[in-house]
């Protein structure tokens, strides 16, 4: 039988949509361990990015901070989680050192978006804010974070997809999610089971990409809006 | 527990090893760059000539990039087996998108008056290309090689999965019998690869553009 034929057949078995091992039991893991790792990582970057940029300190440390990132492989970042916090997992949440990797390789990104988002307010239209009587807290919130906001949410976007990638290698350092079912299908040299696996991952990033390119363009002030498109994504690969 | 970080009896057992496989991690990487860079070079060009290619251009590109790695060599291995093509196929995928965005955005930033001058000049449209505009527009496209060099030799070790992977086979190793010392060597010695790759394409960048030196 043909390879497409194999992966139909794959996708309408009974069999792979129920219990532990199925599709959705998967997908709601991935979707899970990778939204609460993103979720995570905001928590701990956008204070850090936003206050950085805001007091215009630890430039260097925050635009690195993503180069460093990219440098080491994710591959080794999961294998190092797994030797330091173990193969204990919390109840009911997957593994912690899956969760420990993807939350460390989210900040990056996010860090030095925030970051150089803040740094690029105008520095006339500051001064401006300044001017008309805003205070420190009213300046931030209300001119630097909604300038800021086109590469904060590209910040956001490139953490997402890349946490969502690497949930899929945590199956090689014995998690769950759709990884699951390609490194299994390697290891079953199944093919119709890894082009599944591999199909069901892809259609997640891309979802997960045009998903929060349609709530950037909700969230984005109108008036940044037409600059926003080369903006927001421009400069995350120009400068960094 | 008793398994330290690093074994160094292990190391000096396995030099020429780490060797082999640190050539077959640069190797790896520098075809997948060298092949992105000749396919990013057209496509950087023609989206920039034809502004309606733009948006499919990096459409696609982008596409690619956001589909995970495990993924996309495992979408390819029932095609092209685990084989270095399937490794190439991807690692070249990647790089498109860093390349072609920063080649677009490197000539974008040629001032018009520079444009128009060498127009003045007498140049003619691919002597301006290439005399005027792309040199103009290096530093901005070695900024997309840079990153697509390091991105690639991190993205290397994931290939190890398909029985290639350089330095990613003693990591995999690692994880798979639970053993440290291949687990950082095969890291330390990633990372010590993208830092070196990345430093020495920035010297390129200052010898290659004089004129940008003053920062």
């Amino acid at each position: 039988m043909s390879l497409p034929a194999d992966v139909v057949e794959w996708f309408t078995t009974a069999e792979h949509w129920r219990g532990d091992f199925g599709v959705p039991h998967r997908l709601t893991e991935h979707a899970v361990m990778s939204g609460a790792a993103v979720l995570a990582a905001v928590l701990i970057a956008l204070p850090v990015g936003v206050w950085l940029g805001h007091r215009g300190r630890g430039g260097a440390l925050a635009i690195n901070l993503a180069n460093v990132g990219r440098a080491l492989p994710s591959l080794a970042i999961l294998a190092l989680a797994q030797q330091v916090f173990g193969l204990s997992g919390w109840p009911g949440f997957g593994a912690r050192p899956a969760f420990v990797a993807l939350v460390a390789l989210a900040v990056p990104p996010l860090v030095t978006n925030a970051y150089v988002g803040m740094r690029g307010v105008d520095h006339d239209v500051v001064e401006a804010a300044r001017g008309m009587g805003m205070t420190g807290r009213e300046l931030l919130w209300r001119v630097e974070l909604p300038i800021a906001l086109p590469l904060i949410m590209a910040g956001l976007r490139t953490a997402a997809v890349q946490v969502v990638a690497t949930a899929t290698l945590a199956a090689v350092t014995a998690w769950g999610g759709l990884g699951r079912f390609i490194v299994d299908g390697f290891g079953q040299q199944d093919n119709a089971q890894i082009v599944a696996g591999a199909l069901l991952v892809a259609l997640l990033a891309l979802v997960t990409e045009l998903v929060l390119g349609r709530v950037q363009r909700a969230v984005v002030s109108q008036g940044l809006r037409a600059e926003s498109a080369g903006v927001a994504e421009a400069p995350a690969v120009v400068t960094a | 527990m008793a398994d330290p970080w690093v074994r160094w009896d292990w190391v000096r057992d396995h030099g020429d090893d780490i060797l082999a496989a640190t050539r077959q991690h640069v190797e790896l990487s520098l075809l997948a760059v060298a092949i992105g860079l000749l396919l990013s070079v057209p496509l950087g060009l023609a989206a920039r000539r034809w502004r309606g290619l733009e948006a499919p251009i990096l459409g696609l590109t982008g596409a690619l990039f956001t589909i995970p790695s495990l993924a996309l060599f495992a979408l390819l291995v029932p095609f092209t087996g685990l084989s270095r093509t399937t490794a190439e196929i991807g690692l070249v995928g990647y790089t498109l998108l860093i390349l072609v965005r920063n080649i677009v955005a490197g000539l974008d930033g040629v001032p018009p008056e520079v444009r128009d001058a060498a127009h003045g000049m007498g140049y003619r449209p691919l002597g301006q290309l290439l005399r005027v505009e792309l040199p103009l527009a290096l530093p901005v496209i070695v900024a997309g090689i840079r990153i697509a060099t390091v991105t690639t030799i991190g993205l290397v070790t994931v290939t190890g999965l398909i029985g290639q992977g350089g330095l990613g086979a003693f990591i995999i190793e690692g994880i798979n019998r639970d053993f440290r010392t291949p687990l950082v060597v095969g890291s330390v010695c990633s990372v010590a690869l993208a830092v070196l790759a990345d430093l020495g394409l920035a010297g390129a960048t200052r010898l290659l553009s004089p004129w940008a030196r003053r920062r």
